[in-house]
Order: structure tokens, then C-alpha cells, then sequence
């Protein structure tokens, strides 16, 4: 009877406190940055409650004419974008067979995951009536709604995602038969994976096709499935390289552990970095010819030509010729840089199309209320802390010994 | 016959064309949607509307909505700024200068104007909106799940959002007094207590001629534009108007196309990636491994040998 309360007792202590006692794996996280996480929940979570209890009129700036807010724009919009890592990794190493970059494909998928389900969780609170979120799937199917397709496909790839990722769910448990299992779905759920990808990218984009009137000129065209989805790839890319320069930062202690030595991470970097210059500069020129396809030239020289401007100039063709330089020159660093400018750019596209530019001719103006920046915040705050527990317990940035990763 | 041979293969590159554009190619040129043959429209003439705004006491009293005594709405002050319609109001009067006769300010009545093709309905993920044959166009709100893309999707801004309720909030807007006007011979309530006649209700085709008609018989006093007539595929509610429509607050840069029509290339996308993906992909992975599996066979021979 002991005996099985000590093994308990380890087990909890091995997998959750990280081999410490509980007051050592407190103590362990009095750091700055907990510290100021643990700020962030205080004022957060209060504010969700609120939400909850008092409703969207008292927590949002969102108005009759401006129904949508950063809830959508940012939480939504951008960090469905941004997540899109997992399926480029996923495809470049489980398709395309580039087997080199296989261990930034979990860490991708994780960041993937949480990205959806934390957008998701973000969509709760944007949601008026969040209980009914399945109805859509499994109550009245509006089958001809955009909104029904990404319904959909976020929900399934969430699914197919976390197929993906059981493989290390079962190795930190110690479940060899699961995982076996879970091994063989690898390649339907990235074939899976991908189909949906390029659905629900595209069709995030498509939830604007419906409204010419309120998007200005130059962020609405025809090409905006395209738009969405490619950049979604360039996001995919360049969160990849963002993602694992901080790991390797935060997660120091687990370097030593990782697949790659030093040489091998740079050099994959600069192959993502590659393919990065080649995905903008494709995205440059097709949003080039979304301006010329509907003939807007002439609203370049206008004010919002020149926040065009800014966004395809500053945040797509330069990071695109950084990219190539940085390859020509085997500077990673600029590359790194590179990276958090497109991720920046892929942020601000998003925010633009949603937001800045959206009801650009009405006379009410939309600006986030605190609260809504706070939620924002949060959720962001949270999502991070999940993937740094996660990353401390499950073998994601590097192979666990026990298991041979090809199979 | 079913599909000839052209046919087919014009079918088929029209799949291919929006595929890779992902917009909507002739081949895909809709069918003539004629919209229903007896659905109800009602003119508007503004040269008529006096102000009175009792069209918007009327639809408070119908809809049950919190509702105020009949002469406050006498009330001139509220034209100082332009409303629009929310939650607990589904139309309302505004006040516009007049250009032609400064004297005579123009009023401009303003709900739900129960489009044919209707945006809300085709942004709705739960089919919460219908268009019914008497042409109202109407929302349940027992399955909505508030994403509220109806409200940022509607070209005329017309669904609203009950924000200060925090659980059961709803979409409302004006219903074209659904529950009246399918009994025959019953009138809207802002049609039937408009004391000067400014909306006249019939059948559509029949509002459309009215309005060609009064036009031809007061080329001076109309702008030669029956508004709604096919703006966004034609709406069930039609405007006359003293002065052109973009001087008293309507859209004039709408467009002709039904907003719908803008995602059909979209969606007709999805079944070509659900079939060619699959097939795209594991071609990839096919050609992967082989290649993998060669490089190690070649290996092995090189060790042997």
C-alpha cells in the first residue's frame, strides 16, 4: 500500500513537477517573466468573468456598424494564420519527404495546435451566445456560409492536429502500444492536414469576398482565397524560424538533448529562410496583380495607397530581398530578423483586412476597448505558458531515447 | 441529352479556371435567378414622406419593442444627426438637404430592405435567415450562435445586436411584419399607419411598374433611378427619389451583382481541392520515398560492392 502511494507520488513528481518537490518547482518559477504573467492573469481573468457576466456591450467598442473587433481581426484572423507551421512543417518532412527538418516539425505542431485552440478560446469570448458553438456542425448547417466552411475545417484540423501531436503524448506517458497507434494515422492526418489548410486559410479570406462594399478598394479582389493562403504559408515559414530562435533560448537546458547541434539549426534555418524569400516574393507580385486585375493603380497615391504601400513594400518585398540576402550572405541573424518582420507583416496584413481597412468609408470608427485588449493579452499569455509546460514534459524539441522517431 | 461533349469540357475548364483564380468564370455564370414570382414589394417615394416618423411608432407598437407616446415622435431634434437602426428600433426617418427644393428637406425611411439574393442569409453558418416567398426575409433566433458576420455583411447595415444582453443576445432587424403580410390583403405596419401615402405595397413586379410609371408621368420630379430595383440583385423595397440617391444617404456604388455571387468561385473551389489534394499529396509522398528508398539501396550496394 506505501509502496504504491511512492510510485504515485514519483510519477506525479517525475512528470509534472519536473523531478522537484512541490515547494522546489514553485520556487523554480519565481522568474521575471512568470512574474509577469502571473500580473497579466490577475487583471485577466477578471475581465473574462466580466465578459461572461455582464456581456459584449459592456466589455467592447463593438457597435451595430462595426461588429467585428480585435477578437476577430487579431485573435482570430492572425493567430490562425500565424499557426499555420504545422502543416508547411508537416508537408516539407512527411510529403515532400525533406527529412533533414524533422525536428522542427513537433515544436511546429504544438505551436500549431495551441495557436488554433487558443484562437478558438479567443472566439468564445467573441461569440454572443458561445454555448452554441457546435451548432453549426451538428444543429443547422448554413452548407452555402464561408463562415460554416471554416466552422468546419478549424474544427477538424484541430482534430488532425492533435492526432499529430498524440505521438508525444504517448512517449511522456510511457504508452508504447497508444503511440504506435497514433504513429500510423501520421500521414493521413498531415494529408488531412493539409487539405484543410488550404480550405481554411483561404476561406478566412473568402469571409471578405462577401462584403466589396465595406472593404476599401485595395484589400478586396477576387485573389483574396490566394492572398490568404499563400501568406499563410510565408507565416507558417517565418513563425518556424521565430519559434525555434526562442526556444532555443528559453529551453537552453534542453539544446544539448536536441537532434541538431548548432550547425544543423542554422543551416535549417537558412533553408526556411530560403523558401521564405521565395513564398513573399510570390506573394508580392500576386498582390501586384490583385491592384492591376481590378485597375486600382490610381488609389495608390491616396492615403490608404500609402498604408498599402507600407504593408506590401515594407512587410512583404523588403523582408523578401532580406531573405535572399541573408541566404547570400550566411548571415542567420538577418534571417532571424527577417523573420520577425514578415511575422509582423502577416500580422498587420490581417489586421488591416479585418479592421483598419474594413468600413473604411463609415462614419464610426472601431478602436478596441481596454478590456478587449486585456482578453487579448491574456489568451496570448496563456497559450504561452501551456507551451512552455508542455515542452518541459513532453519530448518535443528533442527525440526521446526510448523511441525511434522514424517509426 | 445531359451534357455534350462541349459542354462537358467547358464544364470542366471552368473548374480548372477557378481553381486557380478562385473566382468565378463564365462557365460558372449563374442561371437567371428570377427570385420568387409573388413576392411583395413596397415603393417608397420620397417626394411623399413628410417626416412624421409615425411609421416608427407603428413598427414599435407591431414589434413590441419599448415604444413612447405617439406625439413625442413630433420631435424634430432627433434629425440633427443620421440614425440608424439598432436592437430595440428596426427603422428609422432621417433628414436630408435638399439640393433641387432647399425648402423642402428630404426624409428617408430606413429598415431591412429584403434583398433577393440576400447577404446575411448566405453568411449565415447556421441558415439562421431565410428568404420566404412573400419576399420578408426572416431570422431565427433560436439557432443563432452571435458571429454577427450577417451584421458586418449586410451592404445596407441593417441587422443590429442586442450587445447589453450578456446570455441570450440576439440579431434583430425588420422582418417585413412577417406574420401580416402572409395573411392576404394586410399591409406592413409602417405601410398601413403612414398618414400621406409615402409607401404604397403590392406585388414587386407591380411596385417596379408604379415606380417607372410615376417617373414617366414627373420626368422633373424624380432622378430617373428606381433605387433597389436591381441594386445587389434587386431588392423587395424600392426608393423614388427628388434628388440622386447618394445625396440622401443611400449606397450608390453597390453594384448590380448579388453579394452572394462573389463567393460561388470560392465554393465551387472546395470540392476541387477536397478531390485533387489528396491524390496531389500522396503522388508527393509516393515520389518521396522512392527516391528515399533508391539513395538507401544505393547505399547499401556501395557498401557491399
Amino acid at each position: 500500500m506505501a509502496d504504491q502511494v511512492t510510485t504515485r507520488d514519483s510519477w506525479v513528481r517525475q512528470n509534472l513537477f519536473l523531478g522537484m518537490s512541490f515547494g522546489d518547482y514553485v520556487k523554480s518559477h519565481i522568474t521575471p517573466f512568470n512574474i509577469i504573467a502571473l500580473i497579466i492573469c490577475i487583471v485577466g481573468i477578471p475581465v473574462m468573468v466580466y465578459r461572461i457576466i455582464y456581456g459584449l456591450g459592456a466589455s467592447t467598442n463593438l457597435t451595430d456598424t462595426n461588429p467585428w473587433g480585435i477578437w476577430i481581426g487579431f485573435d482570430m484572423m492572425t493567430g490562425v494564420a500565424l499557426a499555420a507551421g504545422g502543416f508547411v512543417m508537416g508537408t516539407a518532412v512527411h510529403l515532400f519527404g525533406m527529412k533533414e527538418y524533422r525536428p522542427l516539425v513537433r515544436p511546429a505542431i504544438l505551436t500549431g495546435f495551441l495557436g488554433y485552440m487558443f484562437a478558438v478560446i479567443g472566439l468564445m469570448f467573441d461569440l454572443g451566445r458561445y454555448y452554441r458553438l457546435p451548432y453549426p456542425m451538428f444543429v443547422q448547417l448554413g452548407v452555402s456560409s464561408i463562415l460554416f466552411l471554416v466552422a468546419w475545417h478549424v474544427a477538424l484540423y484541430l482534430s488532425a492536429q492533435f492526432v499529430e501531436w498524440c505521438p508525444a503524448i504517448f512517449e511522456w506517458l510511457n504508452m508504447k502500444k497508444f503511440r504506435k497507434w497514433f504513429i500510423r494515422l501520421t500521414i493521413g492526418a498531415t494529408v488531412f492536414g493539409v487539405i484543410l489548410s488550404t480550405l481554411h486559410q483561404s476561406a478566412l479570406g473568402s469571409l471578405f469576398l462577401l462584403m466589396p462594399s465595406k472593404l476599401h478598394p485595395l484589400w478586396y479582389s477576387s485573389l483574396i482565397p490566394v492572398f490568404f493562403f499563400v501568406s499563410a504559408i510565408a507565416a507558417g515559414i517565418t513563425m518556424t524560424i521565430v519559434e525555434s530562435m526562442l526556444s532555443h533560448r528559453v529551453f537552453k537546458e534542453q539544446v544539448p538533448k536536441m537532434a541538431m547541434d548548432h550547425h544543423q539549426f542554422d543551416r535549417l534555418t537558412m533553408g526556411l529562410g530560403k523558401a521564405a524569400a521565395l513564398v513573399l516574393i510570390t506573394y508580392f507580385c500576386l498582390k501586384v496583380v490583385g491592384v492591376a486585375h481590378d485597375a486600382n493603380w490610381h488609389l495608390l497615391g491616396t492615403k490608404y495607397g500609402t498604408w498599402w504601400l507600407v504593408e506590401v513594400i515594407g512587410f512583404v518585398l523588403i523582408p523578401a530581398f532580406l531573405f535572399a540576402l541573408g541566404v547570400r550572405n550566411g548571415s542567420v541573424k538577418l534571417i532571424r530578423f527577417t523573420a520577425i518582420v514578415t511575422v509582423l507583416g502577416i500580422a498587420l496584413n490581417r489586421v488591416n483586412q479585418s479592421i483598419i481597412c474594413f468600413n473604411w468609408n463609415a462614419a464610426e470608427q472601431y478602436y478596441p476597448h481596454w478590456m478587449e485588449v486585456v482578453i487579448t493579452i491574456t489568451i496570448i499569455t496563456i497559450g504561452l505558458l501551456t507551451f512552455r509546460w508542455i515542452v518541459n514534459r513532453m519530448p518535443i524539441l528533442y527525440d526521446h531515447p526510448d523511441y525511434d522517431i522514424d517509426h | 441529352m445531359g451534357l455534350d461533349r462541349r459542354g462537358f469540357l467547358r464544364h470542366l475548364s471552368g473548374i480548372g479556371g477557378a481553381a486557380v483564380l478562385g473566382s468565378t468564370t463564365k462557365a460558372f455564370a449563374r442561371k437567371e435567378m428570377p427570385g420568387y414570382p409573388d413576392r411583395y414589394g413596397v415603393l417608397v417615394d420620397l417626394t411623399v414622406c413628410i417626416g412624421c416618423r409615425k411609421c416608427e411608432w407603428a413598427c414599435n407598437e407591431e414589434k413590441k419593442l419599448p415604444n413612447r407616446p405617439i406625439q413625442e415622435f413630433d420631435d424634430k431634434s432627433v434629425f440633427d444627426t443620421v440614425r440608424r437602426n439598432h436592437a430595440t428600433t428596426y427603422t428609422v426617418v432621417n433628414r436630408f438637404a435638399n439640393s433641387k427644393t432647399p425648402e423642402k428637406p428630404v426624409y428617408v425611411k430606413k429598415q431591412c430592405m429584403h434583398c433577393d439574393e440576400p447577404a446575411c442569409a448566405s453568411a449565415c453558418p447556421v441558415k439562421a435567415f431565410e428568404k420566404t416567398s412573400t419576399g420578408a426575409v426572416v431570422h431565427d433566433p433560436s439557432v443563432c450562435i452571435g458571429c454577427r458576420y450577417c451584421m458586418a455583411a449586410c451592404p445596407f447595415d441593417i441587422p443590429a445586436y442586442e450587445y447589453d444582453d450578456a446570455f441570450t443576445p440576439e440579431v434583430t432587424k425588420c422582418d417585413y411584419c412577417f406574420s401580416r403580410i402572409q395573411k392576404a390583403g394586410t399591409k406592413p405596419a409602417c405601410v398601413q399607419y403612414c398618414p400621406v401615402d409615402a409607401m404604397t405595397f403590392g406585388k414587386r413586379s407591380d411596385m417596379v411598374e408604379l415606380a417607372h410609371d410615376r417617373i414617366q408621368l414627373n420626368p422633373d420630379k424624380y432622378v430617373h433611378h428606381v433605387y433597389g430595383e436591381r441594386e445587389v440583385g434587386g431588392t423587395d423595397w424600392i426608393f423614388l427619389s427628388p434628388v440622386p440617391f447618394d445625396e440622401v444617404g443611400f449606397r450608390t456604388d453597390l453594384g448590380t451583382t448579388p453579394l452572394p455571387e462573389h463567393t460561388r468561385g470560392f465554393l465551387s473551389m472546395v470540392s476541387v481541392v477536397l478531390v485533387a489534394w489528396p491524390a496531389l499529396c500522396m503522388g508527393f509522398y509516393s515520389f518521396a520515398k522512392r527516391r528515399e528508398e533508391l539513395v538507401q539501396a544505393e547505399s547499401q550496394t556501395k557498401k557491399e560492392g
